[in-house]
């Protein structure tokens, strides 16, 4: 169906190829996974097979996609939409109509398909991903989730017989995430259509895929089946990884699969873990970083944060959780200062004043918030610009005394945080967990006691998260208390000691992580649901347990 | 599902050509039907000064408007239009009354602005002074008929989904209704960016005023949509978007240089029909020709395009019922038979009432039959396009 042979990519003025000798095929009705973190050259391998690149992109293509016998050199993207459906990222950045049923007739009508023809797929379509009651809504007022299940019926309306996505759920919330992977697992299984899909959740897809493309970085592709190449690949899901460190072959793709094989291993360990899920920094006996009473924050009649409180600790991590909608950014913002706050009051430790009181230049060395998309706050055309920029507002004494000791330069933060990132890069052209780093160092250099993190983990693939893990670990050492707002049980296992769950404005949960995250099958990491009822949390505890020489 | 809905397909296009009344099924309208019934009214509003027919018009428009508009947000414009239509006519009366002018000898003077004399250069306008009705009258009258012309356009606006109307634009015309229905749903997403970066800002502690603050928050926004606009345009290439067909690129040259001269011609015609001192011949047959040329071209461009459309608004009889109704009252009003055409711009000197023409008078009336033939309006279902 699809087959690649010997491509190379390379972009104009680019110094080395993205890809190089690639070799692969794709037979009819697989579904082909491809892995790899992010700059791997995923995006530009899938946009490849319905030629995009080169004929969108620029740059050059040396060898042969042969895509259901049409080879993509002599064929434009345009030509071949009848034959591969794309959906991207950003599904509300594809739309171009705006209600569900005009988008998904938008393919058809390019392709000339017949008016009769065009109502019954539709209504199929519609079925089929179950989206028939949103038919007359309006793209905008749709969630994420819908727009992405929207977006993946308006390329199969075309009926391709291949579906490329690339990276459909990284900007959504578990939920949501969820239901665009069922349906997609769906196609595969009824419709036979041939999926190539790029994804981070690996542990939700494994289980269903056919064939696992794992690009290494170096331009190169390995391609085969899933266990196979999962045993070597450096991206791997936490099951896959308990897997290799206990010995498995072949290695288990999905929890079930774990699960029964588990028994032994149970057995094996002790009740207790060893060692905690982290160690902790939590300075429990010093009095609160923050201290937040009765916070509630209204839109109109809709209550977003109903009376909350709050006490955070220095070097505390707290994991702030719960569905969209439970009221996790408002909470952060109001604590903050910046957002709205219609009552309720916050004192932080050494300081006079509510940071809501103060000037926005006062409140951020207080404490600092890093929002869901960071790179709103970077408009300077270098890294080194926007450094000099967070320098200049830190030493801007007029605004009041930080909070979290002396401060460093923007630059020694950024270094600490992520290494190597050049001075005279555009901040636009950092990878998404770059960014993140860039915006969080501006924020430290004001010194704030305390640092909120607004959903930093949505679009950061394995390897970044394990930056952003580091980064907040040796914030906690400093004496920061930190509260990253997150959808992602296993950041949160690896990274937090206290997880709040919250629902409706309310706090419905608040405790230990390692108590918190082994309370329900639903909510827990993937080593706890093998596991339990051990309250085993991360592989490494695994591993410290197996191997009672302790590291040194 | 979808089996119920291919049978019930054609039960209803059964019904909707056999009954009419309490019975019809509620649908749209097809757009150009209800523009062609507002433009129609607009033109018989131009034709005429008598309050007593404008204010028919305008109570025409307004009937029609309730009783046929959806519950959309384009749907939902009309009192804005209303609220225009209303400033044009005391804007009007305001500065005719400031601006001391159109008074005679022998007016009614209803009172006097207390003058202000203008320096020489300045010669010709006067303000304050006298204040007749006569003037007033006059200002209004033209104000009427400006606000009359805005209503008309604003029910347009209202009955008809203007997406939907973008979509019946010829073939050849294509990319620009698809340019027309991008910006217009970029727009809400602009708003969108800056009031999120202009939130952020704050978290870096700017204060959010001054030309620093305006790079700030336009630098994050414009990479956005630039972005944005990136991947529109791969997804719209991936899903099909300009595939040419079979058109060559003699072919494209033909259908431009048609249409361009098209165009000339119509500027032509237009200029020669306007001006009194070019002969009427010239006039029309430039713009004869002119025409020909664009429709042509349209023609041409539009074969090269292969493309269909989803559920295409259809056109029966009430479409032809709301056409003609709206196209009878533009016709009786620019014949001039049949009735005196003095009435329809009834002089001020001396003041008088007003007559009411009986056929003008009856063929605007007609128009509101529109209201009855259009059929009723989809139930409103949250859709805001």
């Amino acid at each position: 169906m699809i087959h690649l042979d010997q491509v190379g990519v390379t972009y104009d003025g680019a110094t080395a190829p993205v890809l190089r000798d690639v070799r692969l095929r794709v037979e009819e009705g697989e579904l082909c996974l491809v892995i790899g973190h992010t700059g791997s050259g995923k995006s530009t391998l899938l946009a490849a097979i319905n030629g995009l690149v080169p004929h969108f992109t620029g740059g050059t293509l040396t060898g042969r996609v042969l895509v259901d016998g049409r080879d993509t050199a002599r064929f434009r993207p345009r030509e071949l939409a009848d034959v591969v459906g794309v959906v991207g990222q950003d599904p509300l950045a594809g739309f171009v109509t705006d209600t569900v049923e005009e988008e998904l007739a938008y393919t058809m009508e390019q392709l000339a398909i017949d008016p009769a023809a065009m109502r019954a797929r539709l209504e199929e379509t519609l079925d089929l991903l179950g989206i028939a009651d949103l038919r007359h809504r309006a793209l905008r007022t749709l969630s994420g989730g819908q727009q992405q299940r929207v977006a993946i019926g308006a390329s199969l309306t075309a009926q391709p017989r291949i579906l490329v996505l690339d990276e459909p759920t990284s900007a959504l919330d578990p939920t949501s995430a969820e239901d665009v992977l069922a349906a997609i697992t769906r196609l595969v299984h009824d419709l036979g259509v041939t999926v190539v899909l790029a994804e981070h959740r690996l542990e939700r897809v494994l289980p269903y895929a056919d064939r696992v493309a794992w690009l290494p970085g170096d331009g190169n592709v390995t391609a085969g089946d899933p266990a196979t190449v999962l045993s070597q690949a450096a991206v791997v899901p936490p099951v896959a990884e308990l897997g290799r460190l206990v010995g498995w072959d072949p290695l288990p793709l999905s929890v079930r699969d774990a699960r029964r094989r588990a028994p032994q291993l149970r057995r094996q360990l002790p009740d207790t873990p060893p060692v905690a899920h982290r160690s902790a920094h939590t300075e429990k006996d010093a009095a609160p970083a923050l201290t937040a009473r009765g916070i509630v924050v209204r839109y109109g009649p809709l209550i977003a944060v109903r009376g909350v409180d709050l006490t955070l600790r220095r070097g505390e991590s707290t994991a702030l959780m719960g569905r969209n909608g439970s009221g996790k950014s408002s909470l952060l913002w109001a604590v903050q200062g910046s957002g709205r706050r219609s009552s309720g009051s916050v004192s932080v430790a050494g300081a006079a004043s509510d940071p809501a009181r103060l000037t926005s230049a006062g409140a951020r060395r207080l404490v600092g918030l890093v929002p869901q998309t960071p790179a709103d706050l970077l408009y300077l055309d270098t890294v080194a610009a926007e450094l000099a920029q967070a320098d200049r507002d830190a030493h801007d004494r007029s605004a009041g005394p930080g909070t979290g000791g002396e401060a460093v330069t923007a630059r020694a933060i950024l270094d600490d945080i992520a290494p190597g990132i050049s001075a005279g890069t555009h901040p636009r052209d950092l990878s998404a967990g770059q960014q993140l780093a860039l915006v969080l160092a501006v924020q430290l250099a004001a010194a704030p006691a305390v640092i909120l993190l607004d959903e930093p983990t949505r679009g950061l693939d394995y390897q970044a998260k394990a930056g952003l893990t580091g980064t907040l670990d040796r914030l906690a050492a400093r004496g920061h208390a930190i509260v990253v707002a997150t959808h992602d049980v296993e950041f949160a296992a690896r990274s937090c000691d206290r997880v709040i769950v919250m629902a409706e404005g309310e706090i419905v949960t608040d405790g230990p992580a390692a108590t918190a995250l082994t309370a329900s099958p639903t909510f827990a990491p993937q080593v706890a649901k093998i596991l339990a009822p051990l309250p085993y949390l991360t592989v490494a505890q695994v591993a410290a347990a197996l191997d009672p020489v302790p590291a040194p | 599902m979808s089996a119920v809905t291919g049978q019930a397909l054609p039960a209803a296009r059964r019904r909707g050509t056999a009954t009419s009344g309490g019975g019809r099924l509620p649908r749209a309208l097809h757009p150009v039907a209800w523009w062609v019934w507002a433009c129609a009214l607009a033109t018989a509003a131009s034709r005429t000064s008598n309050p007593l027919l404008l204010l028919l018009i305008f109570a025409v428009v307004g009937v029609v408007v309730t009783a046929r508009r959806t519950d959309a947000p384009w749907a939902r414009g009309y009192r804005f239009y209303l609220g225009m239509a209303l400033a044009v006519i005391a804007i009007r009366i305001i500065f005719r009354i400031v601006f001391e002018s159109g008074v005679t000898p022998g007016d009614l003077i209803l009172f006097r602005l207390p003058s202000i004399p203008t320096p020489a250069w300045y010669a010709g306008v006067q303000i304050g002074g006298p204040v007749s009705l006569e003037a007033v009258l006059s200002a209004a009258l033209d104000g009427a008929r400006l606000a009359c012309l805005l209503c008309c356009l604003g029910a347009a606006n209202t009955l008809a989904n203007p997406k939907r109307a973008l979509r019946v634009l010829p073939g050849a015309l294509y990319e620009l209704g698809v340019a027309v229905t991008v910006a217009l749903s970029v727009a809400p997403q602009l708003v969108e960016s800056v009031q999120r970066v202009r939130r952020a800002r704050r978290l870096r502690g700017a204060s959010g005023r001054g030309l620093h603050a305006l790079r700030a928050i336009a630098v994050p926004v414009l990479h956005d949509s630039l972005e944005r606009s990136l991947r529109l345009a791969a997804g719209m290439d991936s899903r099909g978007y300009g595939r040419t067909g079979n058109a060559t690129p003699a072919s494209r040259r033909v259908t431009a240089t048609l249409m361009l001269a098209g165009l000339a011609g119509l500027c032509i015609g237009a200029y020669g029909l306007l001006d009194t001192t070019v002969p009427h011949a010239v006039g029309i047959g430039g713009f004869a020709a002119g025409a020909a040329l664009c429709l042509s071209g349209l023609a041409l461009g539009g074969r090269r395009v292969s493309r269909s459309r989803y559920r295409p608004d259809p056109w029966r009889w009430p479409e032809w019922a709301v056409v003609s109704c709206g196209l009878a009252s533009a016709v009786v009003l620019c014949l001039n038979t049949g009735y005196n055409p003095a009435a329809l711009n009834p002089g001020l000197y001396p003041l008088q009432w007003p007559s009411l023409p009986l056929l003008p008078a009856a063929a605007i009336l007609a128009s509101a039959l529109a209201a009855l033939a259009a059929p009723p309006p989809p139930a409103a279902t949250g859709a805001s396009g």
